[in-house]
């Protein structure tokens, strides 16, 4: 291999062959991109899904109920179809505008790439997530061997072919605790409890009930961990019930002797190339604060999947990443109609620079009883080469368990009236399963011409 | 076998710096370290600061190698690529009681012969550290202090007197020393025996026995135990807990100085300083305890630190918390440095009390040391063939693009990237393992190329570092521990 750096240019690089990576490569491809590269640090891709071999994946996308890798070589024969070109173990290190010209940056490494330089009009950012750790619940005690977050564990379990433990207590009740409740149950290990500090379970209601309620695993709510027990391997932790905020109970402390210790406590996208590029993050998703076309604040790099915001279910993730794909495709058309002259005679064109909008766009904001919402912004105009999206849809996760309840997009003019643009009717919502709400036609249109729009629930709240 | 000319009993700081000092001479070394890897006592639960020296009460062994410490310690990390870095530090007055407590510090340190101590105002204070808070009414400024990596240069002293022919003996407890009796001198020419308690390959202990002329109790909180094993029973050390967090890199740049509060009724307060890698840390607690290896935190120590601290700097994210540790400081009834032979057994020389400020001193403490051995009758004759540096390590994310395209050239595994976090490569943990007094298991690893110290604390490059251990040591992955034997991280494999 030479040793010097290499340059490569394409019109759509995309960060991470996930299955946010792989729709979102595929439909720019689709969407009329020549040149589209997934670059992916893994020797395979698929991200996260080959270490899921449980089924439960692909109901919505392809109505039929597949496992992990199944759906993963799906998306992977079709971005292969569709031309899509793949940069195995190879990790993207920094991205930023292009130096030398209107278009980004990207620098990358790997064993056999050596480091590349990748210049593209378009980038679309889709490095999914990684898991919240003891450190952010900051549990005091010894720092022993067997303690793991959940997916670490199941990365060991299903692909490394190892044994984290045989007693075993997992803290957090995400799905992947809960998958991995009933997998290492079915590898013949005991798993003494899910200890959960909400009042309420965190993943998917058929995760509880298939994972846990099936085995016989208890699920302890308003209880946590408030000590690691165990100089040089885990020996126990001791438990205590927690009150509404979330503060241990005196009194209430359980030593449970274990040697394995699964934290399912949360998953955080994905964002140091982001934030090293200075593109601005929203505190509540952790994500990039994007547009409707999901377009970060840097103009021509785009954000999908896990790395927006935490989804649970992957169709979903592919479906988002199809229209990250889209507009990246639209995006790097623009920016080379602009280059070849096409655009010249528009004067208002600047192809690589913000979408230009009559006015600041339209922000979504978080109302009563919501805690996330993306997209954050929407476009009041199209900008030169890109077109308005005719159809919109407001994704959110709430901040408690709901009743029968009532979900609302509402428009808010300058003068403070309101409009209601979009409502559903839920007969129960929890804050484990995202919901959504569509915009189009009429109300989209109001919608563009709100100065905010707040999303919000209505109904009983369960704490 | 043949006799060891010098034995030291402890792998810490004092022990690998120490150890590497006599290595210039042409004497026959070992070094027995309970753990599984050097550098794992206080050395690795403390601040890592390079105190100026304007603490310690004047007159006392801690004052003056204190200050010959903090000249040395610089030029030795350079020499070893050890980071280390001349931050200064303040101490920070809140109230007029603490401003009079700054002038005590200020007239000590002048005593103490520390250079270029002042006192600054609120606003000359403010406007070196916008974040303190508002509250703060002066602090003692000096330019001299700085921080470091304590085990990394741990790891580089062992590193550099096994290279120079001394043998590293861990997992190696030291649990009997037999003075031969007096009047005999013994044929192989040394003076005790030694017994070490280490596992074999089933996990059973067994006990090994050496031979050595002089013995150096460098054993931390157990030196008054070690020193007891060979007849002197005159040393008490007592455990003081110090608790810490360590924040995200994200805040670590909240202070560039290292933030003390001025002493006080409530105790020495905690202090607020960047670490040479870019984080932030907060502590320490202080409290006595019996027991020499519980390092455990607690809920109320971390609650004290988090309130502490932000006393200082208010806008502490405790959101960015990536984990907590505690070390126990070594309290001697003496409360100064016992540096010296034992006056009652003779050939064990006393490496004790080695509390604060002993990182800074070390340097200071070896050299000291290295001449009580020579006073004790050593044979000091210097080595023409040794080497007292070594070949700077890789630190990928340091290097620019075209230094990597060269690397990568020179051998593929330094572009794969195993910890995403620190943005280690497969090629500096090959070279952690395969360097003299190389890492064994996973923390050892994670020590010397800091894979899995960062945000997702190993979530994602625990297989991937296992998976290299087990390659390089040609050792099922079973087998490997976190720390050592007792950790083994996983159980077993499925089918
Ligand atoms: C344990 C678990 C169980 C799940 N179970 C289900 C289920 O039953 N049903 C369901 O529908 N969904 C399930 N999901 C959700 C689904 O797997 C995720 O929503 C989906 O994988 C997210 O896709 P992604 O592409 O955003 O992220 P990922 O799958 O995490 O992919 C991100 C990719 O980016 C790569 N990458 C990151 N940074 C870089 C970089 N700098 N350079 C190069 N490459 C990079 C990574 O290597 C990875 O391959 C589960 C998820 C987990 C973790
Ligand atoms: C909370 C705290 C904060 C501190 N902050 C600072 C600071 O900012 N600046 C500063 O200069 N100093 C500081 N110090 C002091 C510094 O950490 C110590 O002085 C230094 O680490 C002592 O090194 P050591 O080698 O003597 O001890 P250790 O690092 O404890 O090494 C002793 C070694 O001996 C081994 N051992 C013990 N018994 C046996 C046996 N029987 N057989 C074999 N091996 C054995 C142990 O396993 C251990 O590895 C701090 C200390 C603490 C606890």
């Amino acid at each position: 291999m030479s040793a010097a750096v290499h340059e490569r240019f394409v019109d759509v690089a995309v960060i991470g062959g996930g299955p946010a990576g792989l729709s979102a490569a595929t439909n720019a491809r689709r969407a009329g991109a020549a040149r589209v590269l997934v670059v992916e640090r893994d020797v395979r891709v698929g991200g996260i899904l080959p270490q899921c071999i449980h089924a439960g994946f692909g109901l919505h996308e392809f109505g039929t109920d597949l496992t992990g890798p199944e759906y993963a070589d799906r998306w992977t024969a079709a971005a292969a179809e569709a031309g899509v070109e793949v940069l195995l173990d190879t990790m993207v290190l920094s991205l930023g505008p292009d130096p030398d010209g209107g278009g980004l940056l990207l620098s990358a490494v790997g064993p056999s790439t050596g480091v590349l330089h990748l210049h593209a009009a378009a980038v679309v950012l889709a490095m999914g997530c990684r898991e919240r750790t003891r450190g952010a619940l900051n549990i005091p005690g010894d720092r022993p061997a067997g303690i793991y977050t959940a997916g670490t564990a199941q990365r060991l379990t299903n692909l490394e072919g190892l044994m984290p433990g045989r007693r075993i207590v997992i803290l957090g009740s995400g799905d992947i605790g809960l998958i991995m409740a009933r997998r290492l149950t079915l590898e013949g290990a005991q798993v003494i409890a899910v200890l959960e500090v909400l009042p309420y379970a965190g993943g998917l209601t058929r995760n509880v009930v298939q994972c846990l309620d099936d085995f016989g695993i208890p699920l302890r709510l308003s209880t946590t961990v408030v000590r690691i027990q165990g100089r040089e391997h885990l020996e126990g932790v001791v438990t205590a019930r927690v009150d509404a905020d979330r503060r241990p109970i005196p009194g209430t402390e359980l030593e449970i002797p274990c040697d394995t210790l699964l934290l399912s406590v949360g998953l955080i996208p994905e964002n140091e190339l982001s934030r090293d590029a200075g593109i601005p993050l929203d505190p509540a998703t952790g994500g990039a604060v994007v547009d409707e076309t999901l377009e970060t604040a840097l103009p021509g790099v785009f954000a999908c999947g896990n790395a927006l915001h935490v989804h649970d279910l992957v169709d979903y993730v592919s479906e988002e990443a199809a229209a990250a794909g889209k507009s990246a495709a639209l995006h790097a058309r623009a920016v080379s109609d602009a280059a070849s002259g096409a655009l010249r005679a528009d004067p208002a064109s600047a192809p690589a620079a913000a979408p230009v909008a009559s006015s600041a766009p339209v922000r979504l904001a978080s109302g009563p009883g919501v805690r996330t919402v993306v997209p954050q912004h929407l476009r009041r105009a199209a900008a030169a080469g890109l077109p308005l999206v005719d159809e919109v849809k407001v994704r959110f996760r709430i901040a408690a368990v709901f009743g029968a309840c009532t979900l609302r997009l509402t428009a808010v003019s300058a003068d403070g009236t309101r409009a209601v643009l979009a409502t559903a009717r839920r007969r129960r919502a929890v804050p484990g399963e995202m919901e959504d709400l569509g915009l189009k036609g009429p109300a989209l249109a109001a919608a563009r011409a709100a100065a905010s729009i707040e999303v919000s629930v209505e109904g009983d709240a369960h704490g | 076998m043949n006799p060891f000319d010098v034995l030291i009993v402890g792998g810490g700081i004092i022990g690998a710096v120490t150890a590497r000092a006599l290595s210039e001479y042409d004497l026959s070394l070992g070094i027995l370290e309970k753990a599984s890897d050097v550098g794992t006592g206080s050395t690795k639960g403390n601040s890592a600061i390079v105190h100026a020296g304007f603490d310690p009460v004047t007159g006392t062994l801690k004052a003056r190698l204190n200050r010959i410490g903090n000249e040395t310690l610089e030029p030795l990390c350079r020499a070893l690529h050890v980071p280390f870095r001349r931050n200064g530090s303040l101490v920070v007055a809140f109230t007029p009681q603490d401003r009079l407590e700054l002038e005590r510090l200020l007239d000590r340190g002048r005593q103490n012969g520390i250079p270029k101590l002042a006192l600054l105002d609120a606003d000359a204070l403010h406007a070196l550290e916008p974040a303190l808070a508002p509250n703060a009414v002066a602090a003692l400024h000096a330019p001299t202090g700085g921080i470091f990596g304590p085990y990394e240069l741990t790891v580089a002293c062992a590193e550099v007197a096994v290279a120079n022919g001394a043998r590293l003996l861990t997992d190696c407890r030291v649990v009997g020393i037999r003075p031969d009796p007096a009047g005999e001198p013994a044929p192989d020419g040394a003076r005790f025996t030694v017994t070490a308690r280490t596992h074999a390959r089933d996990g059973s202990l067994v006990e090994e026995t050496y031979r050595a002329r002089f013995v150096l109790d460098a054993a931390g909180v157990f030196a008054d135990d070690v020193a007891a094993l060979a007849g002197d029973a005159r040393l008490s050390i007592r455990p003081r807990k110090g608790e810490y967090l360590l924040l995200d890199k994200r805040q670590g740049t909240l202070v560039s100085h290292t933030v003390f509060q001025a002493p006080g009724p409530m105790g020495k307060g905690v202090l607020v300083s960047p670490t040479v890698d870019g984080n932030l840390l907060i502590g320490p607690t202080a409290v006595d305890q019996d027991d020499k290896e519980d390092t455990a935190t607690t809920a109320e120590g971390l609650a004290y630190v988090l309130a502490q601290a932000r006393r200082s700097v208010p806008a502490l994210d405790t959101s960015a918390v990536l984990t907590s540790f505690a070390g126990l400081r070594a309290v001697s009834s003496g409360h100064d440095f016992v540096l010296e032979e034992s006056p009652v057994v003779k050939g064990l020389v006393l490496a004790a009390g080695i509390e604060s400020p002993g990182l800074v001193s070390s340097p200071a403490i070896a050299d000291r040391l290295v001449a009580v051995l020579a006073d004790a009758g050593l044979p000091l004759v210097r080595r023409a063939d040794v080497r007292m540096d070594r070949d700077e390590p890789v630190r990928f994310r340091e290097l620019d693009d075209a230094a990597r395209a060269r690397l990568i050239a020179r051998d593929p595994c330094y572009g794969h990237v195993l910890c995403r976090c620190e943005r280690v490569t497969e090629g500096e943990v090959v070279d952690a393992i395969r360097r003299p007094a190389g890492a064994r298991d996973l923390d050892a690893v994670k020590r010397r190329t800091r894979a899995g110290m960062g945000r997702c604390q190993s979530g994602f490059c625990l297989p991937r570092v296992l998976e290299v251990l087990s390659r390089e040591l040609a050792a099922e992955e079973e087998t490997l521990t976190k720390k050592g034997p007792g950790s083994s991280l996983v159980d077993g494999r499925i089918r």
